[in-house]
C-alpha cells in the first residue's frame, strides 16, 4: 500500500469538503474492495475518507412503503434486518450471498454499486427493483446510475448516500457463483414491480442489463415455462476462463428461470 | 502516523501508526499477538480472521485506523486467563480440526461467530458459513465436526463460551 | 476405524489409540511459531522485485533511485551475487537420456544476471528497515527489459523453432527417458484382442500451504555462524544444499532452523533463491534479513506441482486381461530445474505404472521440457497421482469398451495376495497388499450394488449421476538409498532418530523428519510410550533445528513414520539393550535373562524388577553400574535406511451428480479404504486421508494453474482465479482402512499414509464425471471438470441429453 492521509468525518458535510479539498481523495466505505485494491498499489489517493462514522449514512427504514438503505449499511445489516425481511425478503437474500461472512460484515451496499464491479451482485439488485441512488446532490435511477464496467453516473466529488426501493411483488434472485471467487458469473433478478416484471442481469455482461424478452414473456406468464427457447445474444458478453460467453448466455437463461422459481415458490 | 486506542483482548492499547497500517498489521508487528496469521493478499482465506465488536472480519481488510475505539478479540484472548479452552478450541483438539495450525486461529474465530449467530447448525450451514476461511490440510471433514460440537458446547456452556 | 479388534492399543496413548494432538494446544490458542512469527533484534525486511515477463532479456538494472529512498539498506542484483561468486541452485536428481546422455541442468541463479525466464523470475532484492519501505523503493528500480516471445506448454515448446527457455537445452529438451521392455509392450499389443487408447492432461496445480513460504537469514560476527529460519519440509537437506552447494558455508558455520511450518505438500522442500538471499546478504549488510511471500508472490515463486501431457495405449485380450501398456509423456519442468523436480516424471511416476494390475508389459517414455513457467517439483503424491490417475482412467475406458463391469475388469487384473512379493516390469517390487480386500470394503461402504437406483432417482431429477473408482498404489517411505543412488540421486534418503533418556526418567527425541501438520509430536511419543511403557507426557519430540536433530533428509513421500519413526524404533532398540545389561548389572542376573515388559526390566520367573526409569537414573548416577563394560549414560541415535519402498493402496469410490443446465458436479459420496499397513493414530491417519482427498478433488473439479499461451502470464495468480476447495465444496467422507498386511521390512509395518487421499483422489472423482456423462457417448475430459468444462462436453456431445 502507498502511504495516505486518513480521515474519520463525522458529518456528510464534512465529508465533501475533504473530498473537494484534498488533491486525489478516495472514499473508504466497507473497505472490501478499497482496502485489497490499495494492497495491490493499483490505486494510491492522497487521503482516505472513511464514511464509517457517518451515523446519517447509515441504516435501514421503511418509507412511503418502501424500503431505504443507507450507503453505509453492512450486507451482514441487510441480510439480517426485520425491515428487509418484511418488505423484500429476497433482497436479505441477496445479500446474504454476497462473499463470506467476514465480508458481509465490513462490505456495505454503497461500497458495492459505486464500485460497481461486472460481477456484484447488488446492482442486480438496484435494477431489477427500480431502486433509486440518492447522493449528496440528486436522486438517480439505478438504469442510470450503474453506467459501464466499473463505472458509475457518480460524479468525482459525488456521494451515494442511499438507495430507495419501492415496495415489489414477487422477487426472486438467483446466482451462478464463479468457482474460484465466488463473486456473480452470473445473476439473475426477477421481480414485479409497479405493476410490471423486470429482469435484471448481472455478471454476464460489462455491466448490468435488462433483459426485455424475458419480461415480456413473464408479464403474460409468470413462470419458468415461459422463459423456455428464450436466450440472450453471446456477442458482448463477458469471457475468461472461468466461463465464455456462450456460457453465460446459457446460464443467463438458466439462473432466470431459477429466479422465476424462486420469486413464485 | 496516527494514535489509535483500543481494547485487545480486553486491555487498552495506544500505539502511533501510519494510515496504511493494516489491523493484523497492528496486531502482530505492534502488539506481538502473531496467533493471527496471513495467508492471502486478497481478503479470501480467512487465516487473519478476528473479532471487532463482537464480529468475525478480515483483520487484512481493515485499517488499524478504523479500529480506534473498537474492542478487538483475537485467538489469543479466546482462552480462559488460566488456559482453558474455548469450548470451540476444545472440540477442534477434540475432533482433530486442526493439522499444520496455520488457517486455525482464523477458522476458530469464524466458527465461534457462526456459533453465536445462529440458533441451530447443521453440517449445510457450517460449511457455508465457513466460506471464507480456506484450509489446505484437513480437508474440512474434521473442522465441521469440531464446529458442530463446539456449537453445541457453547450452548451447554454459556458461561465459558461468553467468557470470550 | 479398524476392522482388526486384534491390534486395539495397549494402553490410551499406545500404537493403535486416537490420541488427541500434543501440538493442538499451541496452534489452537495462537501460540505456534511460524517463521514469520520469528523477530529478531536490528532485523530488516526483503523485498524481492521479480520479473513481470515470462521472457526478456535484461540490458541493464538502475539501483541508484531505490538505494536513496527512505529505510532502505541495501539493493543487490545477479552482478553482486555474482562478484561474491554465490553458485546457482542445485538440482538433487541427475537422469539420463535413453541414449546415456545426461540431463541438460541450465544455471539457476538466486538472483538473474541477463535474462528472465518466468514471470516472478527473481530481478533485485531491496532491504529496508520496514517491508513496506522496501516494497516502495522496489518501484524505483529501473529495469530495463527487451521483452522476448515465450512458451508455456511442453508440447508447444518441443515444436521446431520455439523460442528457447535456455540456450543449451535444444528444442527446449532437458531429457528424453525411458522405462520397461519396448520389444515385450510391442510383442504385447501385436496379439491383442483390444487395444485401448487414451490422451489425457495431468493439469498444472500450484500447491498453496496456507503459511506463505518466509525466510530469516542471521550472521554473528563474533562467531561467523549462520542462521536461517525457513519454511521448510526439511532443514538438513537446505543445509546442505544452500551450505555446501550455493553458498559454500560448511554444516558447522550453519544452523537452519524449520519451526512451525504451515503446510508443506512438497512445496517446501525445494532449496530456494530467497533462503540463499537472505542468507548471503544478512553478512554483507551485517544484520539479520526477513523476507516473507505475499501469496500472489507465492503463485509465482513456489514450485507448482504436475503438468503432464500423456498419451497411452492398454493392450488387452479378449478376456480382459492386461497384456501390456504403453505410455508416451510430456512433462513440463518450468523454467528451471526444482531440486527434486528430474524424479518426479520417472522414478516417482513411470516405476507406479503397474498400479495394482499384473499387466505383464509396460514400456514408458517421458521427455521433460523447458518451458516459460515457474519450475514444477513434487506436489502432494508426486508422480504417483499421475501414474494413478493414467491407469485408473484407461482402466475405467477399456472397461467401458469391452463392456465389462469395472470392479470386474479390476478384479481379473488384481495381483493376488498370494503373488506377493510381486516384481512389477517397471522396476519395483510390491512386498504385500491385498487389493481385492480393499475394493470390497468399499464397494460395500458406497452401496455399489444400489447405484443404478439412485442413478434413476437423480435423472428423475434432471441430474446425471455417475459413480467411479480408483485403485491406487504408491511406493512411499523413499527409499533405500542404494536404489535411489543408482537411479541418480545426488543424496541419501535414511532418516536419523535419537533417544535420549533423561536421568529422571523422561525421554526426548530428535528426529530428522518434520512435522508441518503431520502430528509427529503426537504419533511419534506414542511410538516411545508404547516401547518403554512411560506416560506420554514423558517424551518430547523435537525436530526442524539442524543443531539439536543430529542428521535427517526431511518429511516428503509419505516417509516420516515408515523410514524416520524406523529411526527411531532403531534407537529405541539400542536404548532397550543397552538398559537391559545394566539392569542385568543391578538385579544381579544373566542379560539372558531379562525380560523388559511394560516399561520393566524382570529377571525371568521373578518378582524382581527394576523400572526403565531407575535404570535410566542409574545410568545417569553409575554407582551401581557395569563401567568395566559399558559406557554411562542412556542416549542412542541409528539411522534407518529402507530395505524397500513401501506400498500403500486401496480403493476409493466417489459417485458424482451433475447438473446439465450448469455443468456444476457434486460430490455426493466418497469413500475410501486403504492398506497403510499398521496404523499408530487412527485419528491422525483418518485425518491425512481427508485432506489428500480434498486435494485429489481439487485437481479433478476445480485448481488449474493457467498460463496465457502467448504472454506467458500467469491468470490463476490469485485465489480470486486459482480455485481452492472451500468447506463446501466437498462433502463428509467415509473413510476405514484395514491392517491385515502390514509392510514387511520395516521394524513398525507401516507404510505411510499422506499422500494416498491425493493419489486416487483426481482419478476417483473423474472417473466418476465421465461415468455420469458416458450415456452421452463422452469418453473423456481433462481436468478440472468445470462447471464450463462440463457444460461445454455436454453441448458437443454426440448423443443428447434426453428432453426434460
Ligand atoms: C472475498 C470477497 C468476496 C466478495 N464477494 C462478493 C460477491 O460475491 N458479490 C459482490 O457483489 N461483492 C463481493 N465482494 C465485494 C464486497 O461486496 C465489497 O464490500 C463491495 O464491493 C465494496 O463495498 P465496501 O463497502 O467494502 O466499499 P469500499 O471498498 O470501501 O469502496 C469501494 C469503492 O466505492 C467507493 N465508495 C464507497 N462508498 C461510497 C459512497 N457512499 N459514495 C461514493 N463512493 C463510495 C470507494 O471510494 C471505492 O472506490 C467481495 C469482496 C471480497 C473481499
Ligand atoms: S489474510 Fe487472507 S483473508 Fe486475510
Ligand atoms: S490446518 Fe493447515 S491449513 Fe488448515
Amino acid at each position: 500500500m502507498y502511504a495516505f492521509e486518513y480521515h474519520r468525518p463525522t458529518s456528510l458535510s464534512e465529508v465533501t469538503g475533504l473530498v473537494s479539498g484534498k488533491e486525489d481523495a478516495k472514499i473508504i466505505a466497507g473497505g472490501q474492495t478499497l482496502i485489497p485494491t490499495l494492497k495491490q498499489r493499483l490505486a494510491q489517493p492522497s487521503d482516505v475518507i472513511d464514511l464509517g462514522a457517518v451515523a446519517e449514512l447509515h441504516g435501514i427504514r421503511e418509507e412511503g412503503g418502501g424500503l431505504v438503505i443507507g450507503a453505509t449499511t453492512k450486507h451482514a445489516e441487510v441480510a439480517g434486518s426485520d425491515i428487509v425481511r418484511r418488505l423484500i425478503p429476497e433482497l436479505a437474500e441477496l445479500a446474504n450471498g454476497i462473499g463470506d461472512a467476514q465480508v458481509r460484515n465490513r462490505g456495505t451496499l454503497g461500497g458495492s454499486i459505486c464500485n460497481n464491479d461486472p460481477s456484484a451482485d447488488y446492482p442486480a439488485a438496484l435494477v431489477g427493483l427500480n431502486a433509486t441512488v440518492h447522493t449528496n446532490k440528486r436522486t438517480i435511477p439505478a438504469e442510470e446510475f450503474f453506467t459501464g464496467m466499473f463505472e458509475t453516473a457518480l460524479e468525482l466529488d459525488e456521494i451515494v448516500t442511499a438507495v430507495a426501493f419501492p415496495k415489489p411483488g414477487r422477487v426472486g434472485y438467483a446466482k451462478f457463483p464463479n468457482p474460484a471467487s465466488r463473486y456473480a458469473t452470473v445473476g439473475v433478478l426477477v421481480a414485479e414491480v409497479d405493476g410490471a416484471v423486470r429482469v435484471a442481469v448481472t455478471g454476464a455482461g460489462p455491466v448490468v442489463f435488462r433483459w426485455p424478452e424475458a419480461e415480456q414473456a413473464l408479464s403474460s406468464n409468470f413462470s419458468a415455462a415461459a422463459l423456455n427457447g428464450l436466450t440472450v445474444d453471446a456477442d458482448g458478453l463477458n469471457a475468461d476462463i472461468h466461463a465464455s460467453a456462450e456460457y453465460r448466455a446459457n446460464l443467463v437463461a438458466v439462473m432466470a428461470k431459477r429466479a422465476v422459481v424462486r420469486a413464485a415458490g | 502516523m496516527t494514535s489509535v486506542s483500543l481494547k485487545v483482548n480486553g486491555k487498552s492499547v495506544t500505539r502511533e501508526v501510519e494510515g496504511r497500517t493494516l489491523l493484523v498489521q497492528l496486531l502482530r508487528d505492534h502488539l506481538g499477538l502473531t496467533g493471527t496469521h496471513v495467508g492471502c493478499d486478497t481478503s479470501q482465506c480467512g487465516a487473519c480472521v478476528v473479532h471487532v465488536d463482537g464480529e468475525s472480519i478480515k483483520s487484512c481488510t481493515m485499517l488499524a485506523v478504523q479500529a480506534n475505539g473498537l474492542e478487538v478479540t483475537t485467538i489469543e484472548g479466546l482462552a480462559a486467563a488460566d488456559g482453558t479452552l474455548h469450548p470451540m478450541q476444545a472440540a477442534f483438539r477434540e475432533h482433530h480440526g486442526l493439522q499444520c495450525g496455520y488457517c486455525t486461529p482464523g477458522m476458530v474465530m469464524s466458527a465461534v461467530d457462526l456459533a453465536k449467530s445462529h440458533e441451530h447448525l447443521d453440517e449445510k450451514t457450517v460449511r457455508e458459513g465457513l466460506e471464507g476461511n480456506i484450509c489446505r490440510c484437513t480437508g474440512y471433514h474434521n473442522i465441521v465436526k469440531a464446529v458442530l460440537a463446539g456449537a453445541e458446547a457453547m450452548r451447554s456452556q454459556p458461561a465459558q463460551a461468553a467468557a470470550e | 476405524m479398524s476392522n482388526s479388534p486384534a491390534n486395539a492399543p495397549v494402553n490410551a496413548t499406545g500404537i493403535g489409540a486416537s490420541v488427541k494432538r500434543r501440538e493442538d494446544f499451541r496452534f489452537l490458542t495462537g501460540q505456534g511459531t511460524y517463521t514469520d512469527d520469528i523477530n529478531r533484534p536490528n532485523q530488516t525486511h526483503a523485498y524481492i522485485l521479480r520479473s513481470p515477463y515470462a521472457h526478456a532479456r535484461i540490458n541493464g538494472i538502475d539501483t541508484a533511485a531505490a538505494l536513496e529512498a527512505p529505510g532502505v539498506v541495501a539493493v543487490f542484483t545477479g552482478k553482486d551475487i555474482a562478484a561474491d561468486k554465490v553458485n546457482g541452485l542445485p538440482c538433487g536428481w541427475l537422469i539420463h537420456s535413453k541414449d546415456g546422455s545426461p540431463m541438460v541442468e541450465p544455471p539457476h541463479p538466486p538472483l538473474v544476471l541477463d535474462k528472465v525466464v518466468h514471470v516472478g523470475d527473481q530481478v533485485a532484492v531491496i532491504i529496508a528497515e520496514t517491508c513496506e519501505q522496501a516494497k516502495d523503493a522496489a518501484e524505483l528500480v529501473m529495469v530495463d527489459y527487451d521483452e522476448l516471445p515465450a512458451v508455456t506448454t511442453s508440447p508447444e515448446a518441443l515444436k521446431d523453432g520455439a523460442p528457447l527457455v535456455h540456450d543449451q537445452a535444444t528444442g527446449n529438451l532437458c531429457y528424453d527417458w525411458h522405462l520397461g521392455d519396448k520389444a515385450a509392450t510391442d510383442a504385447a499389443f501385436a496379439k491383442a484382442a483390444h487395444v485401448t487408447k487414451l490422451d489425457l492432461i495431468n493439469n498444472r496445480l500450484v500447491p498453496n500451504a496456507m503459511e506463505p513460504r518466509a525466510a530469516i537469514g542471521e550472521f554473528d560476527r563474533a562467531t561467523g555462524d549462520y542462521t536461517l529460519w525457513t519454511t521448510s519440509q526439511n532443514p538438513h537437506v537446505i543445509r546442505l544444499l544452500m551450505g555446501a552447494f550455493v553458498l559454500g558455508i560448511p554444516e558447522h558455520k550453519l544452523r537452519v532452523i524449520a519451526p512451525d511450518v504451515g503446510g508443506g505438500f512438497g512445496s517446501k522442500i525445494y532449496h530456494y533463491a530467497e533462503e540463499a538471499i537472505v542468507t548471503w546478504a544478512s553478512r554483507k549488510i551485517g544484520r539479520p534479513i526477513k523476507w516473507v511471500a505475499e501469496r500472489s508472490e507465492s503463485f509465482v515463486s513456489d514450485a507448482h506441482g504436475r503438468d503432464h501431457v500423456t498419451h497411452a495405449e492398454l493392450a488387452l485380450d479378449a478376456d480382459g486381461k492386461f497384456l501390456g501398456l504403453r505410455v508416451q509423456t510430456l512433462a513440463n519442468m518450468g523454467a528451471y530445474l526444482s531440486t527434486f523436480a528430474p524424479s518426479i516424471p520417472t522414478y516417482l511416476y513411470a516405476t507406479l505404472l503397474a498400479g495394482q494390475y499384473t499387466t505383464p508389459a509396460i514400456y514408458a517414455e517421458v521427455k521433460a521440457v523447458f518451458t516459460h513457467t515457474v519450475p514444477v517439483d513434487a506436489y502432494r503424491g508426486a508422480g504417483r497421482p499421475e501414474a494413478c490417475y493414467l491407469i485408473e482412467r484407461i482402466v475405467e475406458n477399456a472397461a467401458r469398451e469391452l463392456g465389462i463391469d469395472k470392479t470386474e475388469l479390476r478384479r481379473r487384473n488384481f495381483i493376488p495376495p498370494s503373488a506377493m512379493p510381486y516384481d512389477t516390469p517397471v522396476a519395483l517390487q510390491y512386498d504385500c497388499g491385498m487389493f481385492e480386500k480393499c475394493l470390497d470394503q468399499a464397494l460395500n461402504l458406497i452401496d455399489y450394488k444400489g447405484f443404478p437406483a439412485r442413478k434413476a432417482e437423480a435423472k428423475a431429477r434432471g441430474k446425471l449421476r455417475g459413480i467411479g473408482l480408483a485403485s491406487y498404489i504408491e511406493a512411499c517411505g523413499i527409499a533405500p538409498s542404494n536404489v535411489a543412488g543408482a537411479l541418480g540421486a545426488r543424496a541419501g534418503l535414511y532418516e536419523s532418530g535419537e533417544v535420549r533418556f533423561h536421568p529422571t526418567g523422561s525421554v526426548t527425541v530428535f528426529t530428522g523428519s518434520h512435522s508441518h501438520g503431520q502430528s509427529h509430536e503426537t504419533t511419534f511419543a506414542q511410538l516411545v510410550s508404547d516401547r518403554f511403557g512411560i506416560p506420554i507426557e514423558n517424551v518430547e519430540i523435537v525436530h526442524g533445528d539442524t543443531s539439536k536433530v543430529p542428521f535427517g533428509m526431511g518429511t516428503y513421500g509419505s516417509r516420516s513414520l515408515a523410514v524416520g519413526g524406523s529411526a527411531i524404533s532403531k534407537a529405541m532398540d539400542k536404548v532397550v539393550n543397552k538398559a537391559k545389561k545394566i539392569a542385568a548389572h543391578m538385579l544381579e542376573a544373566a542379560e539372558t535373562d531379562i525380560v523388559f515388559e511394560q516399561g520393566k526390566f524382570t529377571v525371568a520367573g521373578t518378582d524382581r524388577s527394576l523400572t526403565i526409569g531407575d535404570v535410566a537414573l542409574s545410568a545417569y548416577v553409575p554407582h551401581n553400574f557395569p563401567l568395566d563394560e559399558l559406557e554411562p549414560g542412556l542416549d542412542e541415535q541409528a539411522f534407518y535406511d529402507p530395505k524397500n519402498f513401501t506400498y500403500p493402496n486401496g480403493t476409493q469410490i466417489a459417485e458424482v451428480e451433475i447438473d446439465p443446465e450448469t455443468g456444476v458436479v457434486r460430490i455426493e459420496k466418497f469413500v475410501a479404504v486403504d492398506d497403510f499397513g499398521r496404523v499408530i493414530n487412527p485419528m491422525v491417519v483418518e485425518g491425512q486421508v481427508h485432506g489428500g482427498i480434498v486435494q485429489g478433488i481439487g485437481q479433478a473439479l476445480m485448481e488449474n494453474c493457467v498460463y496465457d499461451p502467448q504472454t506467458g502470464q500467469l491468470l490463476t495468480g490469485s485465489y480470486m482465479d486459482y480455485c481452492m476447495p472451500r468447506a463446501d465444496d466437498v462433502p463428509s467422507f467415509i473413510v476405514q482402512y484395514h491392517e491385515e498386511a502390514p509392510c514387511t521390512h520395516n521394524p513398525l509395518g507401516v507404510k505411510g499414509c499422506g499422500e494416498a487421499g491425493a493419489i486416487g483422489g483426481s482419478a476417483t472423482v473423474m472417473n466418476a464425471v465421465v461415468d455420469a456423462l458416458a450415456d452421452l457417448g463422452i469418453k473423456h475430459l481433462d481436468m478440472p471438470a468445470t462447471p464450463l468444462r462440463v457444460w461445454r462436453a455436454i453441448q458437443d456431445a454426440s448423443v443428447p441429453l434426453a428432453a426434460e
